[in-house]
């Protein structure tokens, strides 16, 4: 969390950009206070935070700790179940079980992060060109999402496997991101689609600001609460959509391991040797979910139609019709929930927010 | 309204042909098809190899614009090429095709219906306790892969058929082999089969469009035609069920679209786990056996059915919102 700068926090979208920098300095240490007193008001939030904390510091701590590395073979214990000795036991070649699960759970995220950063970065610049220039530039940024819905990442990325082999997971997290961006462009584009019409965009261009830095500096900050949300919310997703990816053998190559090479491996020992497979599977289904219900709190906590943390009581005290506005957040403004949602490598089926359906239906055909 | 369904085809058609000859070239460039021939034991001779791969259209000797346009035109005939090992790819596409569309068709149907009844009944009873349950165990389906949803399912099945100590659930493959008996024993075999893969495909997509038909239906229930309808003397249920949940589908119907992409990637996992021979195991197969025509296949089909879907959803909402239909 720390990670957010205050002026990434500062602007919802429907929020007024403050004229000065004074104006910024003034508030928004409140409104980065606000955020997190919201933030740890929502049970569901706060418990996928400290998840997420402790799966980190399992998956970068856990192998410096752990007495084997991941690769390394116990020829005295094949197959043990859990013991002192060996915490998560060990598979049937001898190979710790805990050292894996923290070393798979290490990739995994790794590939996540980096992927929700990358696919983060690409949407935001690619939508809010598409928004902002019209034109060309929008029918071509649409097509391609088109395209790329057609044709899934999952199929792509498949295809490409037997070439990527050699160059290692890196290149995994390059096409996980290239073809990972399309919904969140799709959402950005329309919610830069109003903004270009406020008057702080006609200002800033009438004081002849160029149209990148108008990007930059007015519309995507604009849009940054959608974007941090979604990006939260990316991270499960991406890393459900490797280990699935890796569960086929596409992605994570051998003697590498990643959740989904390790549910792979021992998903047919699971009835007879639990220990092989439970903690990958609880691993990833943990990760994955801590990073919903931390989404989904953001979601609420820099919602500036909220009224949540205001007076420091629970929203569920409150009266009906406050309650709804929150309850309606996973569709509201970013309908992120599918986006974690999808399946594993359906995970760039997404979550077009509904608003935008019926003014954008004729002017795509 | 015809012209702009008209419009839209012609679009889906244009996608459908740029995707399909960009996975072709894209195989192309990926997949070894000689690999398959040339590491035979006994190695056959480099014109052997060339000859064949030729004939099925897949060799990397020959000009890549050649077999593209080759490939092409016996796929606008129909003819989709031969396979790897030099059979015809559409006499094997039909019957894989029925074991998939029985898969995918009944999982999304089931799922979306179920979504909504869901997602409409915890909205109209919001926070109740059912409304709480459905929200956490939502939270976890959204949070677990399809692929771990078919291998838990499998594993559940074991352990109950292994307490019971006889084979309550069966889950390979799509029938039974050499099954002899009427047609209602066949019948019975075949649902007893697709109970579990279509479990794994429906529990995903309910536990996310019950999501989102929640938070349609509750902005819906809030809206102020909602309250003239009570106002005017209507009961609460015909207020909801003929004025709001109408409503309350529309933008439903654009993220259904969406939701057979998922379910035709998540088919993929379903199919290879559970044993289907369908097209979504066939394809994960010809990746690796490095079968060019097969993959493009199965791209054509993925296409074809993701838009076949997006058309669906457009004549859905078209059906669904007067708006839709009054636009030139």
């Amino acid at each position: 969390m720390t990670r957010f700068t205050p002026d990434l926090l500062e602007g919802p979208s429907d929020a007024v950009v403050p004229e000065s920098r004074e104006e910024v300095a003034a508030t928004s240490p409140n409104r980065l206070v606000l955020t997190f007193r919201r933030l740890f008001a929502n049970r569901g939030a706060t418990v996928g935070l400290v998840t997420i904390v402790l799966l980190f510091v399992f998956a970068f701590v856990g192998p410096l700790v752990s007495p084997y590395a991941y690769n390394y073979i116990d020829y005295t214990a094949l197959s043990s179940p859990p013991s002192g000795a060996h915490w998560f036991g060990t598979n049937n070649i001898g190979q710790d079980v805990f050292a894996q699960t923290a070393r798979g759970l290490q990739k995994s995220l790794l590939i996540g992060l980096l992927v929700a950063l990358f696919s983060t970065v690409i949407a935001g610049m690619l939508g809010a060109m598409a928004g902002y220039f019209g034109g060309w530039i929008d029918r071509a940024v649409m097509v391609f999402v088109d395209l790329l819905l057609v044709l899934p990442s999952f199929l792509i990325i498949a295809i490409l496997s037997p070439r990527l082999k050699q160059y290692g997971w890196l290149i995994l997290v390059a096409l996980l991101a290239l073809f990972g961006w399309m919904i969140t462009a799709r959402v950005v584009r329309s919610l830069t689609l109003s903004i270009k019409e406020r008057e702080f965009i006609r200002a800033a261009r009438y004081m002849g600001i160029g149209h990148f830095t108008i990007i930059v500096r007015h519309i995507l900050p604009n849009v940054a609460s959608f974007l941090v949300i979604d990006a939260t919310i990316a991270i499960g997703a991406a890393v459900l959509t490797e280990s699935g990816l890796s569960y086929f053998g596409f992605g994570v190559q051998p003697p590498d391991v990643s959740l989904g090479t390790l549910i792979a491996q021992n998903q047919s020992a699971a009835t007879t040797k639990p220990w092989l497979f439970f903690f990958a599977a609880g691993a990833l289904i943990v990760f994955a979910l801590a990073s919903n219900l931390l989404g989904d709190g953001l979601r609420d906590a820099l919602d500036p139609t909220s009224t949540a943390g205001r007076t420091g009581r629970r929203r569920r005290t409150r009266g009906r019709t406050a309650e709804s506005r929150g309850g309606a957040a996973p569709l509201g403004r970013t309908g992120g929930v599918s986006e974690a949602a999808s399946p594993a490598p359906g995970a760039d089926v997404g979550s077009p927010a509904p608003t935008r359906t019926n003014d954008e239906k004729g002017e795509r055909a | 309204m015809a012209r702009f369904l008209a419009r839209r085809l012609v679009y889906y058609v244009a996608l459908v042909f740029i995707a399909t000859s960009l996975t072709y070239f894209l195989a192309s460039a990926t997949l070894n098809p000689r690999s398959v021939y040339a590491d035979r034991n006994p190695r056959p001779s480099s014109e052997i190899v060339d000859a064949k791969l030729s004939s099925i259209g897949v060799n990397d000797k020959d000009p890549l614009g050649e077999r593209y346009v080759h490939w092409l035109g016996g796929a606008v005939t129909g003819d989709l090429g031969q396979t790897i090992q030099d059979k015809p790819v559409a006499a094997e596409f039909g019957p894989r095709l029925g074991v998939s569309l029985r898969l995918l068709l009944v999982g999304s149907i089931l799922g979306i219906v179920l979504a909504v009844v869901v997602g409409t009944w915890n909205a109209i009873r919001q926070y109740a306790f059912s409304d709480r349950v459905s929200s956490v165990l939502s939270f976890v389906l959204i949070s677990t892969p399809v692929f771990l949803t078919a291998v838990l399912l499998k594993i559940g099945a074991t352990k109950l058929n292994d307490v019971l100590g006889y084979q309550l659930i069966t889950f390979t493959g799509e029938a039974t082999p050499n099954l002899t008996g009427g047609l209602a024993t066949i019948a019975w075999d075949r649902i007893a089969h697709l109970l579990l893969p279509t479990i794994s495909i429906g529990v995903g997509l309910i536990a996310v469009y019950s999501r989102y038909q929640r938070a349609t239906m509750l902005d819906v229930l809030q809206a102020d035609y909602i309250r003239t309808a009570r106002a005017k003397g209507l009961r609460r249920r015909p207020a909801i069920f003929k004025h709001g949940l109408r409503t309350a589908l529309i933008p439903m119907t654009t993220l259904f679209a969406f939701a057979f992409l998922g379910v035709l990637t998540g088919a993929t996992f379903t199919e290879k786990i559970f044993a289907w021979n369908g097209l979504g195991a066939w394809f994960i197969d010809a990746v690796q056996a490095n079968d060019i025509n097969v993959v493009v296949t199965y791209t054509l089909y993925s296409a074809v059915v993701v838009l076949l879907a997006g058309f669906v959803s457009d004549v859905l909402n078209a059906v669904l919102d007067p708006r839709v239909r009054a636009q030139k």
